[in-house]
């Protein structure tokens, strides 16, 4: 059975995603981002997913929103006067595909044998077990990720790179 | 309603508020930000089914769940860095103007 605070915390988490994909300011939006992050990663350790929670609240709290807000501020989006949404249907048929999918989601979950399983004792996964994992079993991944995030990091920056300017 | 199928629902829910947004939005940055969140309703996915799941003991859906936020991150960073460098180019983020529709 579901706790209070799995409620408070997947509302936390879905108020702010909302909020996040509506407001009109888009530093607001990158705010309430961080917020719905946060409440993920809340939720994550509620779960009993330490690790990941924490990771989650680095990663996502720490580096990507931040990473909006200074992209928002780099593009001078937040003092752009246009309309949030475009006046045409296709929002209308953006927010009905969403809802369709949501219920075809709610559906298949509802309808699902796997939600009957019974109820099982935590498993227990600490950091200690999740590093000799990660270095035992998966260490190949673990290597191609990292050189895939440096490679990332090189390709960002070579593309933000300021473009030379003529000189006339 | 099992504590599964409440972390299978938000999920759900976060997916399709994600996807809304993405559909929807005409910023480039809140189009990406959508998509941060279908990926993040991915990984509740990952943890709820390590946690409730019947193969309990391993880790294996912990580590998918890492190395998921490890290529977000990536994603993020080069998806942010793209939206820069079109900015440079056309002077706005606005996807009608980008793309040529009328206003």
């Amino acid at each position: 059975m579901m706790s209070a605070t799995f409620f408070i915390l997947a509302a936390v988490t879905l108020i702010g995603a909302c909020a996040a994909m509506m407001l009109r300011g888009l530093v607001h939006c990158a705010l309430a981002l961080a917020v719905a992050f946060a409440g993920l990663g809340t939720l994550y350790l509620n779960l009993g997913a330490q690790f990941l929670g924490l990771a989650q609240l680095l990663v996502y709290v720490g580096a990507i929103a931040v990473l909006i807000v200074f992209v928002i501020l780099l593009t001078r989006g937040g003092d752009s006067d246009s309309p949030a949404l475009s006046p045409t249907a296709l929002p209308i048929a953006g927010v009905l595909v969403a809802t369709a999918i949501f219920a075809i989601l709610a559906w298949a979950v509802f309808h699902s044998v796997a939600i009957h399983s019974p109820g099982l004792p935590a498993p227990q996964a600490t950091i200690r077990q999740l590093g000799t994992t990660l270095m035992a079993d998966y260490v190949l991944p673990l290597e191609v990720i990292g050189l895939m995030l440096t490679a990332a990091l090189i390709g960002a920056a070579i593309v933000a790179m300021k473009e030379k300017q003529d000189p006339q | 309603m099992t504590a599964l199928a409440g972390c299978l629902l938000v999920s759900s829910m976060l997916f399709a508020v994600g996807l809304a947004g993405a559909l929807t939005r005409r910023n480039t940055i809140l189009v990406l930000v959508g998509i941060e969140l279908m990926l993040n309703a991915a990984n509740l996915n990952f943890v709820a089914f390590w946690r409730f799941g019947p193969h309990a003991g391993e880790a294996t859906g912990m580590i998918f769940v890492l190395f998921s936020i490890g290529v977000a991150a990536a994603e993020a960073a080069v998806g942010l860095a793209l939206i820069l460098a079109v900015y440079r180019h056309a002077k706005t983020t606005d996807l009608s103007q980008l793309t040529g529709r009328p206003q």
